[in-house]
């Protein structure tokens, strides 16, 4: 039932832009035919181009580029395919074919995306189209090599939530129990003096002074030090995160680093020791005492017990997903399909991430001890493996609301590097720093909503549509690498918020069988058995793999409907009297009626 | 296969005595007995006509809990129709949940010994297939079933000739060729004797003209095909049905000719007139002049059916060309050993190597094959407005594969709970598909055991899948139909053929001057399930077609009109017959000449249809009351996870799975239902219909995935963890050694 989600869409038509697959059913007909405009955006150029999509062949069109879009329009018929792609998406524009260029439809542009497709263009190679369009292209698409703003500094949109008050750091710590008897709040990084890459607000350990931190973080690469994740709320195990410290070749020690591991060790007296999950695979982390880091051996932290986790660095993650996008895009590797799945490792990653959380979280929760997760500057592998064991254990975070303070917090103000893992604006497609981190922290928590499908307040558009505006730079929220420079640029007061979005439309993004269980430990099973490829959303462009229509939640929607329904004609009865009813409003007497009442609505 | 007993190949012989020589001696038997009613701390419920064969005491069955194995201290026993384990302290592993679901046949510690697929003994750490009569007796006893169980049974602990009696005694009564009179199959229904069957149960068993003729009717087959009796009483051939149909012209006397071979049997016909058909090969010849009978009859035979109204016929030959039944055999035995895991660590070694395991066993790659081969049958039907003939050496096994396949794709009433019943009673049953013979039942040739049946249940749990509205049955129900294939107290899958069947019901009772034999169908749930267990068998999002016109009501059987909801592609018209017709000519000589193979049609060009066909069906929003076509994409494809995950722990899922929101939907249902009724209530109407609601899916948090299945339900909340690592990452070794970051050493 594509005309169910497709109706989600039609709400909404300018937000789901993305979201859904190329439109056939002409939805937008009523809009002006350059297509829809978000306030703020403004029209650049438009060109008739001819699409070649890779699922139906060449369509002739028009292509409508603003400084927020592009936007193609058939010229064909009416049930052609729209394309309406954000210029955030986009992450490489090349020309292809030359003057001598013979075949058909040889000649223009291929545009390949950071949401796994490509689109390309055939275009006259008379009159400089392609140039001028390759021009405006580069400029709005890369805007930050030609001086200019990104969309979302330009963007005019209002709604009628602030996405920005959502995370209040003091407000999240005082849901955990925080600052307590043995955690306070610390205002040295106010300046972002102590490290420029942390939040402004830290939670350590009470028994340690500012001046105990601002030794610490000389022993921690680029001064990470451990600070308080989350909190249990009964055995009061901490999770803590940080960077690798600075051994090197030399195997250089820090007494401050290690009284300070002590005194976090010794806030909890259930356990002797203090557990550290190093994210990275052990001969990495030897490797890493070459360039200066390293991990904490036993001779200078006795009382730590260290693991590793073997998940690895970035530059494997992006070749792995490089790797998907081969067997989906275009066209679904047939034949080989499920060796070919294995050979991307992608879920095999994902097995070792979620697998390393659960022994995050269980070591919380069960293990009673607290866990000091680190890899190498704890801004990648530490994120996702603390976020994805805070979900596990608080089920605060599995609400919308949660969630979004969980990402505000441990991604974003904790300096994840959206800016460089996802090259915002930026031309240099082949940079080294780009890696899908946060997306394999969102295919992660898909699994966990697959497994637990009652767990999760958000559904799966919720997820689908953070990703979209994770490359869309229409809202702020993913900008830039760290709260610092953040301030700078004054983004809260300049750029709207996603969760503006999200938080307007909630309906939209709210799992109908959600049962809220805040206490509730949730460890999903790792098994590659029961991970599966997040199909609606790698393989979402293309047609014959349809997204799943939800039969479940469609009926359960309909049974709520029908229920409120009930409950109105019941009130109605206790106030009218009986005999003023007609035949007419009788409801249907068994089970059977009631769907293809409900199923008039769709 | 053993070399014992040299058993009779046919099933109809009288000779009711046992050609086996008994490990276990009548007076052993009768020891046993006595001791049994001596100690009575865990009695064994035999059932009727079931019978206590041999026992051993202090055996130990593993249950794994939190990957640490417990002992449950207990009996082994092994009667006539199962093995069973009694636990000394009562079922300890049993919960809530499971009981509910309880098989009243089948409990959690008992297995069926058809159902047994392998035995192994472990000597000295060491795992190796029992058979045959054995030098040493092992010190563990694994069973392997074949609902992918897998049961470790400890002898340390148990007397050496106890070992030896029951080790034997199993090895014995689950290997050894058997007589089909001696399934416990005939022993229960003399015990019981007269059961009569459910009278509520509305499956259309096809065993009489009135119920063909329904289904013509139903299918507005009437006009063209006709319900013959000419093999009434097995006259004409062993093979067929007592009644079956076939196309208005055809003359009986052509149905005997070659005792059914070569004439097209009516399978179903399309709203659109169009029908499937199916044909059985006629004999191998040589002779020249046998050959050219052959031809002449065929000759008639394709004349008949090609003349108007008959529309044009295509061909589908099913001997060449698709899967064969090898194929189907070698790949799900590589497939099932993915399942029969003996412990975590096999779990956690095959997880990182899953997905080309899966890939390298071929079984999904069948099921998309079989699937495809039913689209490109559609897509004639449908779209062309083609009959389709199904051509098979015996017509019984790929044949009732896609003409039920078919039918359940086409047919909205074949995704009804009585309609998929009787399809499967008209297709395989009444069809004539050699059960006994592919679930080896008999133990006589492993060769022939060939899993059709369940290859067609996983293909129809790949629709139930894709989509669940669309069905009034769940995959739990599929699930249980194929356990129920094991269980030897129904008849429906113990028989070669409805004529294998009747012959043996009927010379018993003239030989026991007594009433005839009722046997059990499957279709008895009630047999099985309790109607509160039942409930899981029935899908809540199921929802009947709506009634258009309530007054056009038909008969009170002719309730399933169906009516179709694909936008015709342009059908291709008639003015091609002449040339089919000469065509076809051709084709017989061919037919005769290389035998079938060469019948095919250029299927590049047909490929091309359906996948128009196809994609075209796809980009319209699904009617559940519709035509309704599989995806068969690579990721679409999946693993039948209840099926065959469902009694490995690490594969369970606490608390989630999606019975967590089938509990959430079943509440709601409720919910709305007694806000239905207060309505009705202030109306003063008609008594509101109960919707059973499962009170089991109560709290469905904190169920498991594996509900309701989970033999080995873990109680604590600890999590499973991967105990083997990390594959190497095959040339990726550069990146996997780079860093993240260049790291700035200048400051520090």
């Amino acid at each position: 039932m594509a005309s169910s989600s497709a109706s989600d869409c039609d709400a909404h038509p300018v937000e789901r832009e993305s979201m859904r697959k190329v439109s056939q059913d002409g939805v937008r007909q009523d809009m002006s035919k350059s297509g829809p405009r978000l306030p703020g955006e403004s029209a650049i150029t438009d060109k008739e181009v001819i699409y070649i999509c890779p699922f139906s062949g060449p369509v002739k069109g028009r292509l409508y580029i603003t400084n927020y879009r592009l936007y193609l329009r058939s010229l064909e018929t009416d049930l052609a395919p729209i394309l309406d792609v954000p210029l955030g998406v986009i992450s490489r524009i090349e020309k292809m074919g030359g003057v001598t260029s013979r075949g058909e439809n040889s000649y223009g542009l291929d545009i390949t995306c950071k949401d796994l497709r490509n689109l390309r263009f055939a275009l006259k190679q008379e009159g400089h189209s392609r140039r001028d369009i390759f021009d405006v292209l580069t400029r709005h698409a890369f805007p930050l090599a030609y001086n200019l703003p990104l969309f979302a500094f330009v963007n005019e949109e209002k709604f009628k939530v602030d996405g920005w008050a959502i995370y209040n750091p003091v407000e999240e710590y005082r849901r955990q129990g925080l600052p307590d008897r043995h955690w306070r709040i610390s205002f040295v990084n106010q300046r972002y003096e102590l490290c420029d890459t942390y939040p402004a607000l830290l939670v350590v350990p009470y028994r340690a002074s500012d001046d105990d931190l601002r030794r610490v973080a000389t022993f921690r690469s680029r001064n990470r030090i451990p600070v308080l994740s989350w909190i249990h709320p009964e055995n009061r195990a901490a999770i803590m995160r940080c960077s690798q410290p600075l051994v090197g070749v030399g195997g250089k020690r820090s007494r401050d680093d290690e009284r300070y591991l002590d005194i976090i060790r010794e806030t909890n007296k259930q356990t002797s020791k203090l557990t550290i999950y190093d994210a990275r695979p052990g001969v990495n982390a030897v490797a890493n005492k070459a360039t200066g880091g390293g991990y904490e051996g036993e001779d200078a932290y006795p009382h730590a017990e260290l693991s590793f986790l073997d998940i690895h660095n970035i530059h494997v993650m992006r070749e792995s997903l490089r790797r998907v996008r081969d067997i989906v895009y275009p066209h679904v590797e047939e034949a080989h399909w499920l060796s070919s799945l294995e050979s991307t490792h992608w879920l095999e990653h994902i097995k070792l991430l979620l697998t390393g959380a659960i022994r995050v979280a269980d070591k919380v929760a069960s293990g009673l001890s607290s866990v000091l997760v680190h890899c190498s500057d704890g801004w990648d592998r530490t994120a996702q493996l603390t976020t994805l064991a805070m979900l596990m254990l608080d089920g605060f975070y599995r609400s919308i609301e949660g969630f979004e303070i969980l990402v505000q917090k441990e991604w974003i103000s904790f300096g994840h590097k959206f800016s460089s893992r996802i090259g915002h604006g930026d031309k240099n497609h082949a940079d080294a720093d780009r890696s899908p981190i946060f997306l394999q922290f969102i295919d992660c928590v898909w699994q966990m909503t697959k497994q637990f499908p009652t767990a999760f307040e958000f559904n799966e558009c919720f997820l689908v549509a953070i990703l979209d505006h994770l490359y869309s730079c229409r809202f702020g929220t993913f900008l830039l690498n760290c709260e610092a420079a953040r301030e700078r640029q004054r983004l809260a007061e300049r750029t709207v918020s996603v969760w503006s979005l999200i938080n307007s439309n909630k309906d939209e993004f709210t799992n109908p069988f959600y049962a809220r269980e805040s206490n509730r430990v949730i460890y999903p099973v790792t098994s590659v058995r029961h991970l599966e490829l997040w199909v609606n959303y790698y393989i979402r462009w293309n047609p014959r793999i349809r997204q799943q229509p939800h039969p479940m939640e469609q009926r359960y929607n309909e049974l709520l409907a029908l229920r409120d329904d009930y409950i109105k004609k019941l009130e109605e009865l206790q106030l009218a009297t009986p005999t003023k009813l007609t035949d007419s409003s009788t409801p249907p007497s068994g089970s059977a009626q009631i769907a293809p009442r409900m199923q008039t609505h769709f | 296969m053993l070399g014992k007993g040299g058993v009779g190949g046919g099933g109809g012989t009288k000779a009711p005595k046992p050609s086996f020589v008994s490990y276990v001696r009548p007076e052993e038997i009768h020891t046993n007995e006595k001791e049994v009613t001596e100690k009575e701390e865990v009695t064994l419920h035999l059932l009727p006509g079931e019978q206590l064969l041999c026992e051993a005491s202090t055996v130990l069955k593993y249950v794994q809990e939190d990957s640490c194995q417990l002992g449950i201290c207990g009996r082994l026993v092994c009667t006539d129709f199962r093995i069973s384990f009694l636990g000394d302290e009562g079922s300890a592993v049993d919960n809530g949940a499971e009981t509910h679901f309880k098989n009243k046949i089948i409990g959690v510690n008992d297995i069926p010994l058809h159902c047994v697929d392998q035995i192994y003994g472990v000597f000295d750490e060491k795992k190796k297939p029992l058979f045959g009569q054995l030098k040493k007796y092992p010190e563990k006893l694994v069973i392997h079933c074949k609902d992918l169980r897998v049961l470790h049974f400890c002898l340390r602990y148990t007397k050496e000739e106890e070992v030896k009696r029951i080790v034997s005694g199993i090895i014995h009564h689950t290997q050894s060729p058997k007589l089909l009179k001696r399934l416990f199959l005939f022993s229960y229904a003399a015990a019981v004797h007269g059961t009569a069957a459910d009278p509520r149960n509305c499956t259309v068993m096809f065993d009489t003209p009135k119920d063909w003729c329904w289904e013509l009717e139903r299918t507005k087959g009437s006009v063209k095909y006709k319900t013959v009796s000419v093999n009434e009483g097995y006259r004409v051939c062993d093979r067929l049905p007592a009644y079956f149909v076939v196309p208005t012209p055809l003359l009986e006397d052509d149905v005997k000719r070659f005792q059914g071979r070569g004439i097209p049997i009516w399978c179903w016909s399309c709203h659109n007139g169009s029908a499937l058909l199916k044909m059985s090969a006629l004999p191998k010849e040589q002779d020249d002049s046998a050959l050219q009978i052959q031809k002449s009859f065929l000759d008639g035979i394709y004349k008949t059916i090609h003349r108007p109204p008959y529309e044009m016929v295509k061909t589908e030959d099913l001997s060449s060309n698709f899967l064969s039944l090898q194929e189907i055999q070698s790949s799900y035995c590589k497939f099932k050993q993915l399942f029969l895991i003996d412990s975590s660590s096999e779990f956690w070694d095959t997880d990182v190597k899953w997905f080309s395991l899966l890939e390298s066993s071929g079984w999904l790659d069948i099921i998309r094959r079989c699937l495809k081969r039913a689209i490109e049958i559609i897509e004639c039907l449908e779209a062309q407005n083609m009959n389709v003939l199904l051509l098979e050496e015996n017509a019984s096994d790929l044949c009732c594969l896609l003409s039920s396949l078919v039918q359940v794709m086409m047919d909205a009433h074949c995704r009804t709970w009585t309609g998929f019943q009787s399809l499967i009673q008209k297709e395989w049953v009444m069809g004539g598909h050699s059960f006994l013979d592919r679930c080896n039942h008999l133990h006589q040739s492993d060769k022939e055991e060939v899993p059709v049946f369940l290859l067609f249940l996983d293909c129809v749990w790949q629709l139930v899948h894709q989509h669940p509205p669309a069905f009034e049955f769940t995959e739990t129900y599929l699930t249980v139909l194929s356990d129920s294939l094991y269980i030897p107290i129904f008849s429906t899958f113990f028989f070669n053929s409805p004529h294998q069947k009747d012959t043996n019901m009927g010379r018993e009772s003239l030989d026991a001057q007594s009433k005839p034999l009722t046997l059990l169908t499957v279709w008895d749930w009630s047999v099985q399930f309790e109607p509160k267990a039942q409930t899981l068998l029935r899908n809540p999002l199921y929802v009947e077609k709506p009634k258009l016109d309530k007054g056009q009501r038909k008969g009170s059987r002719f309730k399933h009109q169906r009516q179709l909801s694909l936008p015709l592609t342009q059908s291709k018209s008639s003015p091609k017959r002449g040339f089919f017709r000469e065509e076809t000519d051709h084709l017989i000589k061919n037919l005769l000449g290389k035998r079938i193979s060469k019948l095919i049609n250029s299927s590049d060009d047909l490929q091309d249809n359906s996948r128009e066909f196809y994609d075209n069906w796809h980009s319209k929003p699904t009617d559940y009351h519709g035509l309704l076509l599989p995806h068969i994409e690579g990721p679409e494809i999946k693993v039948w996870a209840q099926r065959y995950l469902r009694w490995i722990p690490e594969a369970q899922i606490l608390g989630g799975g999606r019975v967590a929101t089938m509990g959430k939907l079943l509440e709601m249902m409720e919910e709305v239902q007694s806000l239905q009724e207060k309505i009705e209530a202030r109306h003063h109407r008609q008594e509101a219909i109960h919707v059973q609601a499962p009170g089991l899916l109560r709290n469905s948090a904190r169920l498991s995935s594996l509900f309701p299945f989970a033999m080995h339900q873990r109680h604590s909340a600890k999590p499973v963890l991967p105990t083997s690592g990390w594959k190497a990452l095959g040339g990726e070794d550069d990146l996997a050694k780079r860093e993240d970051e260049f790291v700035d050493l200048g400051d520090v």
